[in-house]
């Protein structure tokens, strides 16, 4: 994991001249890249978001919420990839596993609060009409706490993309492999990768903040 | 501890905001006497407010002049102004990371006076507006109530002694039981201090109860009447006025009174008539009249002592 | 230095779990060392990006025109991914510790500059109208009411970016190496040795935990008014 001894600027000139020679393989790292960290958001959705989301509903389970929120900011991604390695081995699955855990606690903090914290007033005026639970959570507090659901996703996304990258050292593929791989594809292969990474993640963020926007009901505004 | 008041006056007072057809003052004039309460009151839209804050120039005049015992607001310091004037607001406004004591101490402590002065200020203020000075001094604004919040509001607006008082619809906020022993509370402390106070409401009745002197704004900020509320209830100067003060003014007139105002006639201490305190307005007394089926009622001093009767056309001429 | 499992205990030759003798020998020359440049490391780099991150809030609070670039900029900065974000300030400013406090303050900044602008914005119209009203002038009215009141608002901001600093400053061991990231590549290039993984891992979670520990305490303290109610 050395890296080169000279550095310079110039090294950026190199790694745009790197991208269209390597183009093939940029573009199959990438997608690997993309392959794994949405699977991995995938998983963290299916098992966060329903919990999240009925949690806030119920207004229980504060003290989850916020516990596994900071225990999820405070855990050092590189420990969770070196003992998903130690635990499982190197792969493909090995990362993603990793990458789940590390998704879970922004998406499941922030559905719980966004249910939580939508107008109790809406909610019982929802209940005295006869709406069932699952009801008032679908129609009345997801439409107003959506906005909040997406921006804790955008967080996660942006959170796997960059853990990703150190997944590498686990053998997952993806971008990584050519950051950490600098013997075989050269400083300015490093750099060009990073570029890609850089503007995978950045795409992504303006992707999903785009559709945060486009979800906020109108008339509502929310912090 | 009476203080100095300071004698008011509008002068065509004027504000025109840009872009809008009307002015939202328009050349408002009047005085108010030192000592007195003036109550400004009015339809939304009436300006009132902004009226008020023209006084201490949190909104600039666009014409015309202000001024607080023959100065001109304009030629005072902005700093020296508000500082000189207290302000109280319905939202109150307590800094909620300063204690009951550091709120009513701010202006003080700005002012340089010593711990000591400070101290007492506030001990002798938390007495004046009917607040615990042990209890209540170190709590925060959140552990109080609404009412007692703007007892404190009060306070720090009287802690440097201004000659002026500002108090834009201080009571607005407030429960109706409480609102009426604020403003109870309120009278009796203006009669201890003899503040200059503009008073601004949208709720005639509390004009009629606090107000020495009412002007009554209407839309496009002009004053329609400015008088004693006897006469604003007697002599509507205008239709628009006799709507606003309503078609009861003549039962709100009976409020102004009380039996002692009246002549009371020897009694007939007939058993069965109803007997009334002399501090009772003619409204209430009325009120007793009606509701027992009377013509005719007993008053009575503080100790139940019959001074006399008066009948229902006295109550009524 | 580096455990085999040809040699040292039994517990260490069949990487076990949770190796106390281990952690006994190698505490003074591999754990604390790490430990200590771990806390050197995020304490720099949020000292820096507080520093940074006030100046901006400061004058996007008083200028809206600021606000919205300042915004992007560092909402832009933290979707960079942290190992591509040091590998790109290489060529620039090579295999130093500059590198790694560069990125780490960038990652301080969108937290820190967002709470303290909406800390300071949420101030009360009423609370502002009645400063202004006694006469504050306009740095009275900042330095007495606006700041105490965004105060709980940065403090959250401040244990966010202090946690989130210590767990990515682990990623730092790529470029330099120091920090509790070093143990653990340490025993993934060499031989997957567990205790060592989890020892630096727990102590780089211990550490955030503590550190915010203490950030909780502090607010509770500079800020008795916030938690009425």
């Amino acid at each position: 994991m050395t890296l080169a001894d000279a550095f310079t600027p110039g090294t950026f000139v190199d790694a745009f001249r790197f991208m269209p020679d390597h183009a093939g393989l940029l573009l199959s790292k990438t997608a690997e890249h993309i392959e794994l960290s949405f699977a991995a958001l995938g998983i963290a959705l299916v098992l966060a978001l329903p919990l999240g989301l009925w949690l806030g509903h119920r207004h229980r389970g504060l003290f989850v919420a916020v516990s596994v929120s900071s225990l999820g900011r405070a855990l050092p991604s590189v420990a969770v990839i070196a003992f998903g390695i130690t635990l499982l081995g190197v792969g493909f699955w090995n990362n993603t596993a990793a990458l789940v855990v590390l998704a879970v606690p922004p998406i499941l903090t922030n559905a719980y609060f966004a249910v939580d914290g939508v107008d109790a007033n809406a909610v019982e005026a929802a209940r005295g009409m006869g709406l069932t639970e699952l009801q008032i959570l679908l129609r009345i507090e997801l439409p107003l706490g959506l906005a909040l659901v997406v921006a804790g996703v955008r967080i996660a996304a942006v959170f796997v993309i960059a853990t990703a990258t150190i997944a590498a050292i686990a053998g997952g593929g993806g971008l990584g492999e050519i950051i950490v791989n600098q013997a075989s594809y050269g400083l300015a292969g490093v750099v060009a990768a990073s570029l890609c990474v850089s503007a995978l993640a950045f795409l992504t963020a303006l992707a999903l903040g785009l559709v945060r926007r486009a979800v906020s009901p109108r008339g509502v505004r929310r912090a | 501890m009476r203080s100095q008041a300071a004698e008011l006056v509008f002068d065509e007072a004027t504000k025109q905001y840009p872009g809008r057809p009307e002015p939202a003052v328009d050349r408002l004039s009047l005085t108010v006497p030192a000592g007195e309460i003036c109550v400004l009151v009015g339809p939304s839209g009436g300006g009132k407010t902004t009226a008020l804050k023209l006084v201490n120039r949190l909104i600039p005049l666009s014409s015309g002049d202000i001024r607080i015992d023959g100065t001109s607001i304009l030629d005072l310091d902005l700093v020296t102004l508000r500082r000189g004037i207290g302000y109280v607001i319905q939202q109150v406004g307590l800094f909620p990371h300063m204690t009951v004591e550091e709120n009513i101490a701010t202006v003080p402590r700005l002012l340089g006076w010593s711990r000591q002065r400070i101290r007492e200020r506030v001990l002798e203020l938390l007495e004046l507006v009917g607040l615990d000075p042990d209890h209540d001094r170190r709590r925060y604004p959140a552990q109080l109530s609404g009412g007692q919040q703007q007892r404190v509001g009060l306070a720090r607006a009287l802690a440097a002694n201004p000659p002026l008082m500002l108090m834009d619809e201080p009571f607005g906020a407030i429960d109706p039981i409480v609102r009426a022993r604020l403003q109870e509370e309120f009278l009796r402390l203006q009669r201890e201090l003899g503040k200059t106070v503009v008073f601004v409401t949208h709720d005639i009745d509390e004009a009629i109860k606090l107000g020495d002197r009412i002007a009554i704004l209407r839309e496009g900020g002009r004053l329609a009447q400015y008088d004693t509320p006897a006469r604003i209830l007697a002599e509507p100067a205008d239709e628009f006025v006799a709507q606003f003060v309503g078609a009861d003014r003549a039962l709100k007139a009976l409020t102004l009174r009380t039996l002692g105002d009246l002549d009371l006639r020897p009694g007939t201490w007939l058993p069965g008539l109803p007997r009334v305190p002399v501090a009772t307005t003619l409204r209430d007394a009325l009120a007793v009249l009606v509701a027992e089926g009377h013509e005719r009622l007993i008053v009575v001093d503080e100790a139940g002592e019959p001074l006399g009767t008066a009948t229902r056309d006295d109550l009524l001429a | 230095m580096i455990p085999s499992f040809g040699q040292g205990s039994a517990c260490e030759r069949t990487n076990g779990w949770w190796c106390t003798d281990w952690l006994r020998d190698h505490w003074g020359d591999t754990l604390q060392p790490a430990l200590l440049q771990h806390v050197e490391l995020s304490l720099i780099a949020v000292a820096v990006g507080f520093a940074i991150a006030s100046a901006l809030a400061i004058a996007g609070f008083r200028f809206r025109l600021v606000d919205a670039p300042v915004g992007a900029l560092a909402d832009f900065l933290y979707t960079i991914p942290s190992l591509a974000l040091f590998q790109l300030l290489v060529p620039l400013t090579g295999l130093t510790e500059t590198t790694v406090e560069i990125a780490l303050v960038s990652y301080t900044l969108l937290v820190l500059y967002r709470n303290m602008v909406e800390g300071l914005r949420g101030v009360p119209a009423d609370v502002l109208e009645a400063a202004r009203g006694m006469g504050l002038t306009r740095v009275q009215t900042f330095v007495r009411v606006e700041l105490p009141l965004a105060a709980p608002a940065v403090l959250a901001g401040l244990r966010i970016a202090t946690v989130s600093t210590i767990s990515i400053a682990t990623v730092a061991a790529f470029v330099i190496p120091k920090g509790l990231g070093e143990p653990i590549f340490v025993a993934l290039n060499q031989n997957l040795f567990k205790t060592e993984i989890l020892a630096a891992g727990g102590l780089a979670v211990a550490l955030a935990l503590t550190a915010d520990g203490v950030l909780v305490l502090a607010q509770r303290l500079l800020t008795p008014w916030s938690r009425l109610r």
